[in-house]
């Protein structure tokens, strides 16, 4: 999927990290100039405006290479490590997160959904509860005080962490009689398996319970502004029994709605800076173009494990910065 | 069972109008950063006073610089800064627009329950864009 989406745009990001870097640059240089004269512009820390999203910048650049060879989505990476050692809002960086994951979800969908390896009719009832849900965690998240939803936001990625090291992965989970929901619904399909040249069948069950633990992943996504691969994956794969690859696919799809919604509430509220949000969404494809090329001369498996360690740090970090032990 | 190997009408419908949305919607993101960035439309909050805001709450920021909620960004975009909220409000806006152009293909393939989640996901995303739902405050 993301090769697709590097084919599509890699001329348009590569023009466009050509100018951003220009403009950073000419930014930089005006501030130099007249930095005297504008003394209480300048940040508390005196760290002229420009650093901090060109660090940005080049951070969610290597986030994006590190998220394509760990199998992660940029979302999960972004708001922990952003939130945790940048000096921008929780708010902020939930609301710049959340747009990160929409802009990936959207660049590979059309693909995936032409390909049919994202199914619709498996994503349209997932999508509006994740979705409607997605809009409540949004509202709760910003209301909330930032040190619970800091301390919270900890506690999320560590258990994601759990899930990393835990989670069985099955590639063609065994389904042997659809449930009553799915046969209403008539979500099964057929897909191309390129690897082994056979077209694989695939069902689903437990329906009924696959869609209300979307409740609670929805609520999330809002809430934390993480995406919410880490949760759909399993949630298709393991529980409904959608083969992986279409788990996958339709997961990065599903985040196209689910964010949209979410994203909404945050750009509503005021919690969007274009300075954080844009420098960020291109960073992280920049570094998904990087990432794929890489990943064919490395051992995916090694880098797994340094996102784990990534986000062991990071979850660590919001945990405690949350209950005010590490500010 | 239904067979799918090739995608649905439906399916590809979505996919393209999302494919172009989305190019359609990062160009303009780009290009209004890049007028935003080099000062051809001066900005609401100047570039060297975001330090001081980006660390506020939310709602202190919005109290700090003036700025109102829902649309009213739609009143500022001679701004630099609220330029770029065209392609954001796009890039969030796509997905009702995807959903609203499957509505006739289920509705012509007499897929009554598809064409009830398409507009419940039309009505969510709207309403979630419309700008009356109000976060409280912290």
């Amino acid at each position: 999927m993301v090769k697709t989406m590097v084919r599509r745009y890699a001329v348009l990001i590569f023009l466009a990290t050509i100018l951003l870097v220009v403009l950073f640059m000419s930014g930089f240089a005006a501030a130099s100039s007249d930095a005297t004269s504008v003394p209480a512009a300048a940040a508390s820390s005196g760290v002229p405006w420009w650093v901090w999203p060109l660090v940005l910048f080049v951070v969610t650049f290597l986030m994006g290479i590190v998220a394509v060879l760990g199998g992660v989505g940029g979302g999960v990476l972004f708001v922990p490590i952003i939130g945790g050692f940048f000096p921008f809002h929780l708010d902020f960086v939930r609301g710049a997160g959340l747009l990160v994951a929409l802009a990936g979800a959207l660049a590979a969908g059309p693909g995936l959904l032409k390909k049919g390896m994202a199914d619709l009719r498996l994503s349209m009832p997932v999508a509006v509860i994740a979705s409607s849900c997605a809009i409540v965690g949004a509202m709760v998240g910003l209301a909330l005080p930032t040190n619970i939803v800091q301390t919270a936001l900890g506690a999320t990625i560590l258990g994601i962490v759990g899930i990393m090291l835990m989670a069985k992965k099955s590639e063609y989970p065994d389904v042997k009689q659809a449930d009553a929901l799915s046969t209403a619904l008539r979500i099964n399909g057929i897909y191309y398996e390129a690897s082994s040249g056979h077209e694989v069948n695939w069902q689903i069950h437990r329906t009924p319970q696959g869609l209300a633990t979307f409740i609670i992943v929805g609520f999330m996504a809002g809430m934390f502004g993480l995406g919410a691969g880490w949760a759909n994956v399993p949630v298709l794969n393991l529980m409904m029994g959608a083969p992986l690859k279409v788990s996958v696919a339709t997961s990065k799809f599903l985040l196209s709605i689910t964010d949209t919604s979410a994203a909404w509430i945050y750009v509503n509220n005021g919690a969007v800076l274009p300075m954080m949000v844009v420098p960020s969404i291109i960073g992280i494809m920049l570094g998904s173009i990087v990432g794929v090329k890489i990943l064919t001369r490395t051992k995916p498996a090694a880098v797994r494990y340094i996102v784990i360690v990534m986000l062991l740090f990071a979850g660590s970090r919001a945990f405690l910065k949350g209950l005010g032990i590490w500010n | 069972m239904e067979k799918k190997v090739r995608a649905t009408e439906e399916q590809l419908a979505y996919a393209k109008i999302l494919d172009v949305g989305m190019k359609t919607g990062l160009l303009m993101l780009l290009v209004s950063f890049v007028v935003y960035l080099s000062g051809i439309l001066s900005p609401h909050v100047p570039v060297r006073d975001l330090p001081k805001y980006w660390s506020m709450p939310v709602k202190k920021y919005l109290a700090a610089t003036h700025i109102h909620t829902g649309w009213s960004w739609l009143g500022m975009i001679g701004k630099g800064d609220f330029l770029n909220f065209i392609g954001i409000a796009f890039l969030a806006g796509v997905t009702i627009i995807c959903n609203l152009r499957i509505i006739p293909i289920f509705l012509k393939k007499k897929d009554i329950v598809y064409t009830i989640f398409a507009v419940l996901e039309v009505l969510v995303l709207t309403l979630a864009a419309s700008g009356m739902l109000k976060a409280g405050g912290h």
